[in-house]
């Protein structure tokens, strides 16, 4: 009897060792040498002594002991943090609308706040240069109409970056908000109403109450998002407006001081694990997947919910008063009204660059005094820009390929496993989200510069692959968690094997999020800016970089045609991705 | 305004002749339309102080809609909701003094049980010192006073429900809705705590409109049943009435088990159907010729009564314990329900049986 047991033991063993979680381990080793090695090495860097190669603290004391450092880091966080609070109160109104929609039409509107999210960074800030440069569409059209004599400045200010700012994080604060909030079961407020709480009151004691997990992820990821950002700042903003991860980029790039860039980097990357560990702390780090929060201790719920009551009762007259005040029909339409403001605030600046795109004149005139396609062809004759696009498409191809493969792997693993390992393994993918890019990047850039991959395509596709991870993952595990398992084993019983089944059955049904999964790897590799300004040197530029060389040298109406074409393409991707989605869900 | 009034009772206003309806919730003329679409016609009703009336139906015939009216969910297109003498038509949710329990149950996930019964009394701005005491005794009434510091999700299906009807009960509002509350249960759990409503209803002497589409449960439960069908109200009456005198053939079919012949009416005592000739009960009469005969299961009897007989073939004999059912195939296919007393001889498949009813056992219907 127990030499049975004893035989069988080993075999059950055996099985274990190739058992879902091993799926994994090629995306784990591939993220442990090019992503968490190269973070870990940069953040050693910044104790070691550019001289003799010993330890110090040289680099920390430097930046202590000049005030423009910290001065720079007060900025980053106060620019961050300023994003982060109008991002939410910009988009909690929009998440809060959307997820009232009916279904149906929600997917359809959702499409104004993914276009915007998926755009490029840079294709947005040039749209903003456009709008509110000093030649620019507002001050035109306002000195143009008499309204004021002198332009005004909108640009290379703290109101610059702001907008621009929280331009390009509200898509992001709304999509990271929006699945909290339709998960929310609206018969809780219709409950608190029947209870005898007014509608405002019953929104903030229950509605908004269950929402917080939402909105307090999306803060937090605006806010480590908004750490790491340069594009913005830089063309938007003055010198007063400087962020940490521009200083990084001039460490690097012009003063190749390799051990100062690494302690800024170590900064941003503390600042933003201290965030996440304060967000875990209070809600608990599941929640950004989607998982509940957890109920909170017993002091601080009770001073919460002791605030909301209080809040809830000054909102509940406040809305008594202004509904007395406006009138009920009134008072109905302001939420649509905002929401669709919101609306063209994202989608309109993007919009009007197509026009320039267009224009006879030289310059980026508003309106065009004529149209024409000759910016278009200037592009598509320049062998740069046509270089650059190609090497973009091939880059965003195989990044695709690579990232879907590992993301895909990797969420078959995780959806098939039940050990504690899990949550942990899935935060480890996600992690290339979390980290701000300029530190991978930076990370990489070192890493590859030894091993001679800077300024190589692979170069560039191991990066890229390192960013997408995240996408493919997410969008995959989210097929599969609606994927009935039983299908697999009733495959099984009918004598398919294990790569039968995979082959035969799981991934048939779960194409669409692959397409999905594909399609987004591409869009993050397509217009991927800031490992590419490291990696591809010299000739070897992707599209991205050389909209960044153009813009900072001038800016031109080839710009504008680039940017149509980056926009187009992009776009066409993220429709199609869209569709699969949810073709494969339904 | 008198309360206690009974159910439905009519009376004319002393001044000014004019017939009104009076009792704890009075709802004239109430309907909803969604563009084309009519949810529920202009429909009136009344219930009586302490009642417990129970609006069954099948899904889509308007009794959800009617709820959702009383309550103020949903903004009626015309017609008035008077609780209490009051005229409360325009009267948002949160004023109107109604409680309602939601199908599944809607209790605070961010609140602990004891919290979700104080929810309403924290509404109504009561001193915390009252609020705590209540919130005890409600918790004693429904059996939950070791959980009260626990969390919804915490709980099983059962004890969610109670927490809900505690949530509800603890607040004394004028009248109760129930929507659907015993949905979500198995069928053990929910005969136990249909049992456990009733023993509520009867010590708060609280005032109940229920929505079901179960009929078992509308007739153990109610003291009346407002029947309703294709967004309208198809018959109101108490349990006993609406099963041994439905007024139409859907009322039949609904609520239990019948056996419906359709035919025309010869205007006198008989009803000529493809089965045949049938004697009508005694006085029975219908406004159109076209009419149908009621016959219950348990009426009907192994060979010919009253001259009524039909014949078929036995296809299936069902033993349910307590009774034993024979369907039984007519000549031209429709099936036939005979209930079987406890001594009677039970036939084979295939037999071929007469059944017969005394007349005054059916019913006749339009």
């Amino acid at each position: 009897m127990s030499a049975v047991a004893a035989r069988a033991a080993p075999a059950r063993r055996s099985g274990f060792r190739f058992g879902p979680l091993w799926l994994a381990v090629p995306g784990l080793l591939f993220l442990a040498v090019f992503f968490a090695w190269p973070v870990a090495q940069l953040l050693g860097l910044s104790v070691v002594d550019p001289e003799n190669g010993g330890l110090s603290t040289e680099s920390y004391r430097r930046i202590a002991a000049t005030d423009v450092y910290l001065r720079v880091l007060g900025i980053t966080f106060r620019i961050a943090g300023w994003t982060a609070l109008w991002s939410l109160l910009i988009g909690y109104p929009l998440a809060y609308w959307l997820a009232r929609l009916p279904d149906m039409f929600r997917g359809r509107m959702l499409l104004f706040v993914m276009v915007p999210f998926w755009t490029s960074y840079l294709v947005k800030t040039f749209a903003w240069m456009i709008v509110l440069g000093r030649s620019g569409i507002i001050n035109s059209l306002a000195t143009g109409s008499g309204l004021i004599d002198q332009p005004l400045p909108l640009l290379h200010n703290m109101f610059g970056v702001m907008v621009g700012m929280v331009h390009a994080m509200v898509p992001l604060a709304v999509m990271t908000m929006l699945p909290v909030m339709t998960g929310i079961d609206r018969r809780l407020v219709q409950a608190a109403q029947t209870l005898g709480a007014a509608p405002a009151r019953a929104f903030w004691l229950v509605y908004f109450k269950l929402s917080l997990p939402g909105v307090a992820a999306a803060g937090l990821l605006v806010f480590i998002s908004s750490l790491g950002f340069f594009i913005v700042p830089a063309f938007l903003g003055g010198r007063q407006e400087t962020m940490l991860a521009q200083l990084i980029i001039t460490q690097v790039q012009e003063l190749l001081n390799w051990s100062f860039a690494g302690a800024l980097a170590a900064m941003m990357l503390a600042a933003a694990l201290v965030s996440c560990w304060i967000y875990d702390r209070l809600f608990g780090i599941s929640t950004i997947a989607g998982g509940s929060a957890q109920a909170g201790a017993g002091r601080i719920r009770d001073l919460g919910l002791a605030i909301l009551g209080v809040v809830g009762d000054i909102a509940g007259r406040a809305a008594a008063v202004t509904q007395r005040l406006l009138g009920k029909r009134i008072c109905g339409w302001l939420l649509p009204g905002f929401c669709w403001l919101v609306i063209g605030f994202l989608v309109l600046p993007t919009l009007l660059v197509i026009p320039l795109a267009f224009t006879s004149s030289q310059f980026l005139e508003f309106p065009p005094p004529g149209y024409g396609i000759g910016w278009f062809r200037t592009y598509f004759e320049s062998p740069l820009w046509i270089q650059a696009t190609i090497r973009s498409f091939m880059v965003a191809f195989a990044t695709a390929l690579a990232a879907t493969a590992i993301g895909g792997f990797a969420a078959l693993a995780l959806a098939h496993s039940r050990t504690r390992w899990s949550g942990l393994i899935f935060a480890f993918f996600l992690a290339p989200m979390i980290v701000p890019r300029i530190v991978i990047a930076v990370g990489l850039f070192y890493l590859f510069a030894r091993i001679g991959l800077v300024a190589t395509d692979l170069g560039l596709i191991i990066g890229h692959t390192v960013l997408a991870i995240p996408f493919t993952l997410v969008t995959i595990a989210a097929v599969l968690k609606t994927y009935d398992q039983r299908l697999d084993q009733a495959a099984a019983t009918l004598g398919a094997n294990r790569v039968r089944t995979l082959t035969g059955v799981t991934i048939p049904l779960v194409k669409g999020g692959l397409v999905a999964a594909f399609l987004f790897a591409f869009i993050t590799s397509f217009d991927e800016l800031t490992i590419a300004i490291f990696i591809s040197g010299g000739v070897k530029t992707t599209l991205p970089k050389q909209m960044w060389d153009d813009m900072i040298l001038q800016l031109n109406p080839t710009l504008a045609a680039v940017s149509v074409v980056v926009f187009v393409v992009v776009t066409v991707m993220l429709l199609l991705a869209e569709r699969f989605r949810s073709s494969s869900s339904s | 305004m008198a309360t206690g009034a009974g159910a439905g009772m009519a009376v004319r206003e002393p001044n000014t002749g004019k017939l009104v309806i009076e009792g704890k919730l009075v709802i004239e003329g109430l309907g909803k339309r969604y563009g084309a679409t009519t949810a529920l016609e202009p429909s009136s009703l009344s219930v009586a102080e302490g009642e417990f009336l129970t609006l069954l139906g099948p899904s889509g015939s308007g009794k959800t809609t009617l709820l959702q009216l009383i309550c103020g969910l949903v903004e009626a297109s015309e017609g008035r909701v008077v609780i209490d003498g009051r005229d409360q038509s325009n009267m948002p949710v949160h004023q109107r003094d109604i409680g309602l329990v939601f199908q599944h149950y809607a209790l605070f996930p961010h609140l602990t049980v004891a919290e979700n019964i104080a929810f309403p009394l924290k509404m109504r701005g009561r001193p915390s010192a009252e609020i705590a005491g209540r919130v005890a005794s409600t918790l004693d009434m429904v059996h939950l006073g070791h959980l009260a510091g626990r969390f919804p999700r915490e709980l099983s299906g059962g004890q969610q429900q109670r927490v809900a009807l505690a949530r509800c009960f603890v607040y004394q509002p004028s009248i109760i809705l129930m929507d659907e509350p015993l949905g979500a249960l198995d069928k053990k759990l929910r005969e136990h705590m249909q049992i456990e409503i009733k023993r509520l209803h009867r010590e708060s002497g609280a005032t109940i409109v229920y929505v079901t589409h179960d009929q078992e449960e509308a007739l153990a439960m109610s003291d009346r049943i407002c029947l309703m069908n294709h967004a309208k109200i198809e018959q109101l009456g108490t349990p006993r009435e609406i099963y041994e005198r439905p007024r139409t053939a859907f009322a039949a079919d609904f609520i239990g088990i019948s056996n419906i012949f359709r035919g025309s009416w010869d205007g006198n005592g008989a009803l000529d159907t493809p089965h045949g000739r049938f004697a009508l009960p005694r006085g029975a009469h219908c406004q159109s010729k076209d009419a149908a005969l009621v016959i219950r299961p348990e009426n009907l009897h192994l060979g010919e009564r009253d001259g009524n007989a039909v014949s078929g073939r036995v296809s299936e004999i069902v033993y349910a314990g307590s009774e034993t059912r024979v369907i039984a195939a007519l000549g031209d296919g429709s099936p036939l329900v005979l209930r079987l007393g406890p001594d009677d001889p039970v036939p084979a498949i295939d037999q071929a049986i007469v059944a017969g009813w005394a007349r005054d056992k059916a019913v006749l219907v339009a």
